[in-house]
């Protein structure tokens, strides 16, 4: 292990050399390009012996890696926003054929208006394509993930592609001092990719094939097991990295503070750094917060989030997205959870951060003040008033 | 020695699949596999073939194979041949079949993607000049005057107004190691294209006109003679791109009637003579261009 | 060799793949009832040129020593081998 003060898409180019891919296709989109560009390096320095396929699009960089995988090689790319949206129609496809490609996706927020800052708003709308969904919150957290995504993504039970998130800029751009663990320990951690969901020519297989009505709904079912699956594998492979590496991660959620809190943030991504500052502040004046950090949006954390939230007096949810028309899209899974496990306490929805808008302190905190009216609202933060609409 | 008929491999890799009858897109993928061999790994995207032969759990290709993305056939190819490079293997074929929508239309952009990066795969377009597992859509590969359903042969407008795009040519600017033009009128200069692509490194191109009895009007036992005719009244030809040259394979001694090989078909029955003469002089001006330019 | 007819039809849930991956080549159902017509190869005429195996779109025909045979499970009655035989072996005779 070794220090190295890296930017989060650093850091997540160096876990994924560790992983050692086998084919890399990815093509240029702010603020992803720091990642594939620095895998380039390592490519040409001889420190990554991959494939590196100058694909002329998204749509094709992951129709690359489909392709890669579905003759078992280890596959990786990266995008963003308009990047992961052009590419969308290979999303469910990669998740559909079981193949566990790994894409680092740097939030950024979609046009119109054009820009090139980070929210949520690109991984969201694909929330339902079939791939595990991460959200690393530091650089180290991001390459940490990088090599456990293989591991989790792989695995004979889950079969189901990876989409790690960074927030663009505040993470992927951002310097942090970083553990970067031994090539001797990676591979300690990461067994090599073996699979029979493969084209063999030793046993000739036909693949990503047509299923009518009478045998669809199994595959799909199958499908939803194998992600389901992925809860138990993230403990595994959380279980096994710390034997290896020392470092320890608490599975789909964090919870900070929750324990005995009264109000609690719900949050996703590197802003709940400064949500953990603001509850250390108010904790210091006796007040009872808490956050609880959404480490993985799929496969989604409905026992996790109700056991935080279970002695609480009212949550909120603090997200970089809008479902237009509705709310958020992370508030309307949380409150399901809630639903689900019988928690009927006032809960609120903040979409702060939109197009990198800065969340302040200030902000957080007032969003703790605002959770003692015990009502529930869908506020738009930095410009106040209730979005419910009606 | 050349491959024909009896050398030709008699294993047959796509087999039981539900095709029409007289379909020259299947007969082009039957005898290209023959040729490849059992090693072949095939991607063909959402198209006729892959309709056809992928309806789970009847599953017609004997070998290696897989649907890509519409848009994806290309792309897919490399990342199945770049696979199996970083895992050592070698003795592989790595073949697309993509209709003319999925090559011309949809398709163009990922495989010029592909022959940019000079990547090691057999690129085949089956060309039946519209997008006919929708229902006879016109395509960039839609002959002008034809008949589609989405340029109906009315008063107003007779068929499609624009001609083929010339997906040859297009190809060739782009210095591919090898490209060619076929008809499943003419399989042993086709089965000799693909032996030969198959010795090729790099990105290799083939085009083969593939009638569509459905989609052209007309009877199934047809397919072969029209895409005979085809060649020899000059509307399309057999021709090879090579070390940045082009050679022209066959050069019929006299054209064929073009009227006659329109009026066969019912896309073209509504053809006035002054549209037969448009058609009939925008040959001509092609071959006076192969004429000065291949060899 | 040629993808065959198998008798196994998976449709329950454990015989389902995990992936939308199976077996290369393998049939459950055949074409014979698209046919309303069959090709029927008269020996003595056919001079095993092998034309109409070549030009056979769905490769039902095969080579049987010096002449060819018809799998008539997947033949579907297009018609392009009596038109390609130049011999004129082959007759298309109507479905009873």
């Amino acid at each position: 292990m070794a220090k190295a003060f890296l930017s989060g898409n650093e850091a997540f180019a160096y876990g994924v050399r560790l992983a050692r891919p086998q084919v890399i296709s990815a093509y240029p989109i702010t603020p992803q390009t720091i990642v594939v560009e620095k895998l380039s390096e390592f490519i040409e320095d001889g420190s990554l012996k991959a494939e590196f396929i100058h694909v002329e699009s998204e749509h094709s960089a992951l129709s690359c890696a489909i392709g890669a995988s579905s003759v078992g090689a280890r596959a990786f790319t990266a995008t963003s926003s308009q990047g992961l949206l052009y590419m969308a129609e290979c999303l469910p496809y990669a998740a559909g054929g079981r193949f566990p490609i790994v894409m680092m996706n740097a939030n950024r927020s979609t046009a119109l208006p054009w820009n090139i800052y980070g929210d949520q708003r690109d991984s969201l709308s694909q929330l339902d394509s079939g791939w595990i969904q991460a959200y690393a919150e530091n650089a180290q957290e991001a390459l940490d993930l990088a090599l456990m995504s293989f591991y989790i993504a792989e695995h004979k039970n889950v079969s189901t592609p990876y989409m790690a998130n960074l927030d663009g800029f505040v993470l992927t751009h951002t310097y942090e001092v970083v553990d970067v663990p031994t090539a001797e320990q990676a591979d300690a951690f990461l067994p090599k990719y073996a699979t029979e969901n493969k084209l063999d020519l030793q046993n000739p297989r036909n693949l990503a094939f047509s299923a009518g009505p009478d045998s669809n709904t199994i595959f799909k079912y199958k499908e939803h097991v194998g992600i389901l699956n992925a809860k138990s594998v993230i403990q595994e492979a959380e279980d096994r990295f710390e034997t290896i590496f020392g470092r320890r991660y608490s599975g789909l959620t964090e919870s900070y503070r929750t324990e005995d809190a009264d109000y609690i943030i719900i949050t996703l991504g590197s802003i709940a750094g400064l949500v953990r500052e603001v509850v250390d502040a108010l904790r210091l004046e006796g007040r009872r917060v808490g956050l609880l950090r959404l480490r993985y949006l799929r496969p989604f954390p409905n026992e996790e989030i109700a056991n935080a939230v279970k002695n609480a007096k009212a949550v909120a949810v603090l997200e970089k997205d809008i479902s237009f028309g509705n709310e958020g899209t992370v508030y309307t899974n949380v409150n399901s959870a809630m639903q689900k496990a019988g928690i009927n306490i006032p809960n609120s929805n903040y979409i702060g951060g939109l197009g990198g808008k800065n969340i302040s302190s200030e902000e957080i905190k007032g969003i703790f003040d605002e959770l003692k009216s015990q009502k529930s609202a869908v506020r738009f933060l930095g410009i106040g008033g209730e979005a419910n609409g009606g | 020695m050349a491959v024909n008929a009896k050398n030709l491999n008699e294993t047959e890799f796509f087999y039981g699949h539900k095709a029409c009858a007289g379909c020259g897109g299947s007969l082009a993928v039957r005898i290209a596999l023959k040729v490849l061999g059992e090693n072949a790994v095939a991607v063909l995207p959402a198209g006729c073939m892959s309709a056809v032969g992928f309806n789970f759990p009847q599953l017609c290709f004997g070998n290696n194979a897989i649907i890509s993305t519409f848009a994806g056939t290309a792309s897919m190819l490399t990342g199945v041949e770049a696979g199996l490079r970083a895992q050592g293997i070698t003795d592989f074929h790595a073949v697309g079949f993509a209709g003319d929508g999925g090559t011309a239309d949809i398709g163009l952009q990922a495989l010029s993607g592909a022959i940019d990066r000079n990547d090691d795969i057999l690129y085949i377009c089956y060309d039946n000049e519209a997008y006919m597992n929708t229902g006879i859509q016109k395509s960039s590969l839609t002959p002008f005057g034809a008949r589609t359903t989405t340029t109906p042969a009315g008063k107003n407008i007779r068929g499609n107004l624009r001609p083929k795009k010339n997906m040859f040519e297009i190809v060739a600017a782009h210095g591919i190691p090898y490209a060619a033009t076929a008809s499943v009128g003419y399989l042993n200069d086709f089965m000799r294209k693909v032996e030969k692509a198959k010795s090729i490194k790099g990105t290799k191109y083939i085009h083969i006109l593939a009638p569509c009895p459905t989609g052209w009007g007309v009877k199934t036992d047809e397919t072969v003679d029209i895409a005979k005719e085809v060649v020899d009244c000059g509307l399309w030809y057999l021709a090879e791109y090579e070390n940045g040259e082009f050679t022209l394979n066959h050069q019929p001694k006299e054209f064929s009637s073009v009227e006659s090989y329109l009026r066969k078909q019912s896309r073209f029955k509504h053809l006035t003579a002054e549209d037969i003469e448009i058609i009939t002089q925008s040959r001509d001006a092609k071959w006076e261009f192969i004429h000065k330019n291949f060899n | 060799m040629k993808p065959y007819l198998r008798e196994f039809v998976p449709t329950a849930f454990e015989d389902i793949p995990d992936a939308t991956a199976y077996e290369a080549g393998y049939l459950v159902t055949k074409n014979a009832g698209w046919r309303n017509v069959r090709p029927v190869i008269d020996s003595k005429k056919c001079v095993g040129c092998l034309n109409c195996y070549l030009y056979c779109p769905d490769g039902v025909i095969y080579r049987e020593g010096n002449k060819v045979a018809i799998d008539y499970d997947f033949c579907k009655g297009c018609g392009i081998c009596r038109k390609i035989c130049k011999p004129g072996a082959i007759e298309m005779e109507a479905e009873k």
